[in-house]
C-alpha cells in the first residue's frame, strides 16, 4: 500500500502558504492495523520455542549490552516490540537479524529470561524462507554455503567456504584478503582442500530422514 | 578417567595450533584422551540460521558417535575446545532434554543412519576439565618453566561461558586466570574478558567487526599485557590475523601476541614451542620469549 502523499495536491497553484513549488513527499509515520501481520508473534514464538517474548518489559537491557546494536536498523528491544505488534516485513527486512553475532549477552542479561539470541535465529530462518535478505549481504550467503558444505561433506572447509562467500558477495574483498590467505597458507592454517567425513552416507541418511519426517508432519 | 575429544572443523585448519598445544598439554598431564571416530561438523552458528531440526540432528550425531565409541562407560565426557562447538553441543543436549517431540524425530533419524542416542554424554570445556578434574595444584606441580613476570590478559570470549555453561561465572569468569596463576604468570585485571570479538562479522562485515576486535586489543595493551590468552579459535584468529588491518584502519600500532591458553601452559610445562604450534602464529609473543630467556621486556 502506498503510504506517501504528494504535497502538491494540497497546494493547487503551487504557491500557497509559503509552499515553494517543489514536490515534497510526506510519509505516514504509523502503520494501520490492517497492514500488520497479526499472527507474526505466534509464528516467531513457535519457532523460538516459547512465548517468553510476550513478557518483554521493554527495559532495553538487551540493546544496552549488545555489542553491535549501534549498527542495527532497529535495536533488539525495538525488534521484540515490533515482533509483538506484527511488523513482519520491517523486521524480516532489517539488518538487525543479520548483524547479531550470537554472543548471547542479551540472553544472559535479560531480566525476563527471554532467549533473545534464539529469537534472532528464528527471525533469520523466517527471513531466509521468506526470501527476505539482501542479496549481497555476506551473513546469509555464508550461512547457506556453510549449510550446503556440511550437507555434502559432513565437515566445513574454511578455505573453500570463504572463497565462495567472497565470490558471491564482494570479489574485491577477496583480493583485499589475498595476503592474509597467503600467510595462513604459509603457516599451515589454511588449505583449499575439502574436508569430509569418511562415512558420508550415514549423514545423508540422517538428514534425509529428517526431511521425510517433516514432510509426513506437514501432511 | 578417559575422555573423548571432539576437535571440530576449526581445530583442523585455522586453529591447528590449539589442537597441537592442547593435546601436548593433555599428554604432559598424563590424561587419557581419544578423538571421536569420524565426527562431523557441529553446525556452528550458521547452520542454526538455516534449519533448526537439521542443525540439532547433525550435532546429535556426534553425541551418538561418542556413546557408540565409549559404550561401556556410565558417563561419557566429551571435551570440546572450540567455543562454538562447545556451546552448540551443550545446546543440543539441553534441547533434546526439553523438546521431546523433536527428540523423537532426531532419534528416529539417528536410528535410520545406524546410531543411537541415550543422553549419557557430558560436554566439557578443556578449561573446565583442567581446573575442576585435574586441578590447579596438579598443574602447578607439573610446571617446569614458570612464566614469572609475564602479564597475561585472559580473554574468554562469548560462547565459552555463555549462555549454557555452568563451570564458570558468566560475567566474571576466572578459570583461565586460575591456570595463569598456576603456571606462574600474572593475570591482568580487565573488563573485556567476555566482550564479543565480532565473531564472523570481522571477516564478513569488517566495518562492524573490526572495531570490536580492536577495542579488546587496545584495552589489553593499555593495561600492559604481554600476551592475550584465548580459548576460542575464532577469537584467536580475529584478534591476531587482522592486526595489520586494524592498525591500518584505526591508524594505530598495536602488536600484541594472541595465543591459546594451552600454548602458554605448554611453555610452562617445558614443551618445545614448535610442538605447541607457536610457529604458526602471525604475531609471536616476543615479550613472553624474552622473559623466559631471562631478558628484559620491550613495550612497543
Amino acid at each position: 500500500m502506498d503510504t506517501t502523499i504528494d504535497v502538491k495536491s494540497f497546494a493547487p497553484n503551487g504557491k500557497q502558504n509559503g509552499y515553494n513549488g517543489k514536490a515534497k513527499m510526506i510519509n505516514r509515520k504509523i502503520k494501520y492495523e490492517s497492514e500488520l501481520s497479526s499472527d507474526f508473534k505466534e509464528t516467531i514464538a513457535e519457532l523460538a520455542h516459547g512465548e517468553k517474548l510476550y513478557g518483554c518489559i521493554q527495559c532495553g537491557t538487551c540493546s544496552a549490552t549488545c555489542p553491535v546494536s549501534h549498527y542495527m536498523d532497529y535495536t533488539p528491544r525495538k525488534i521484540i516490540q515490533m515482533v509483538r505488534e506484527g511488523f513482519r516485513d520491517d523486521v524480516l527486512k532489517s539488518s538487525t537479524v543479520w548483524l547479531c553475532a550470537s554472543c548471547y549477552s542479551c540472553t544472559v542479561e535479560c531480566p525476563k529470561g527471554i532467549k533473545i539470541t534464539d529469537v534472532m535465529y528464528a527471525l533469520k530462518r523466517e527471513a531466509i524462507s521468506a526470501g527476505y535478505f539482501p542479496k549481497r549481504f555476506p551473513t546469509p550467503v555464508l550461512a547457506e554455503n556453510f549449510f550446503a558444505q556440511v550437507l555434502n561433506n559432513g565437515r566445513n572447509s574454511e578455505g573453500p567456504l570463504l572463497m565462495k562467500m567472497y565470490m558471491k558477495t564482494n570479489p574485491f574483498n577477496a583480493l583485499k584478503n589475498t595476503m592474509l590467505a597467503f600467510r595462513l597458507w604459509k603457516t599451515g592454517r589454511l588449505t583449499l582442500k575439502t574436508e569430509h567425513t569418511k562415512d558420508r552416507k550415514s549423514l545423508k541418511k540422517l538428514l534425509g530422514s529428517i526431511d521425510k519426517q517433516k514432510e509426513a508432519l506437514a501432511k | 578417567m578417559r575422555y573423548l575429544y571432539y576437535p571440530g572443523c576449526s581445530l583442523k585448519s585455522t586453529g591447528k595450533s590449539y589442537e597441537e598445544s592442547l593435546l601436548a598439554v593433555f599428554k604432559a598431564l598424563k590424561m587419557d584422551v581419544v578423538e571421536i571416530n569420524d565426527w562431523n561438523c557441529c553446525g556452528a552458528t550458521a547452520y542454526m540460521a538455516v534449519d533448526e531440526t537439521k542443525a540439532f540432528a547433525i550435532a546429535a550425531r556426534n553425541l551418538a558417535l561418542a556413546e557408540e565409541q565409549f559404550n561401556k562407560e556410565e558417563e561419557i565426557h566429551v571435551i570440546a575446545p572450540c567455543s562454538a562447538c562447545y556451546m552448540v553441543l551443550l545446546k543440543t543436549k539441553m534441547f533434546l532434554e526439553q523438546n521431546l517431540a523433536e527428540k523423537g524425530r532426531i532419534k528416529n533419524a539417528l536410528k535410520e543412519s545406524g546410531l543411537n542416542y541415550e543422553g549419557k554424554v557430558k560436554i566439557r570445556h578443556p578449561l573446565d576439565v583442567l581446573v575442576n578434574d585435574i586441578g590447579v595444584k596438579e598443574i602447578a606441580k607439573a610446571v617446569t618453566h614458570p612464566l614469572k613476570g609475564v602479564k597475561v590478559a585472559s580473554y574468554y570470549g562469548c560462547q565459552t561461558v555463555r549462555p549454557y555453561s555452568t563451570f564458570d561465572d558468566q560475567r566474571e569468569p576466572h578459570t583461565m586466570d586460575d591456570i595463569t596463576a598456576a603456571i606462574g604468570a600474572e593475570s591482568v585485571d580487565w573488563p573485556l574478558k567476555t566482550r564479543c570479538c565480532g565473531a564472523s562479522l570481522t571477516g564478513t562485515i569488517d566495518r562492524v567487526g573490526l572495531p570490536l576486535s580492536f577495542m579488546i586489543l587496545k584495552e589489553a595493551s593499555k593495561r600492559r599485557a604481554d600476551v592475550v590468552s584465548t580459548s576460542c579459535p575464532l577469537c584467536q584468529f580475529n584478534l591476531e590475523c587482522y592486526q595489520d588491518n586494524m592498525n591500518k584502519q584505526f591508524r594505530n600500532d598495536i602488536h600484541i601476541g594472541v595465543v591459546y591458553f594451552s600454548q602458554l601452559m605448554g611453555l610452562a610445562l617445558g614443551i618445545d614451542p614448535k610442538t605447541l604450534g607457536m610457529n604458526r602464529l602471525f604475531v609471536p609473543p616476543e615479550n613472553v620469549y624474552k622473559i623466559m630467556k631471562g631478558g628484559e621486556k620491550v613495550y612497543v
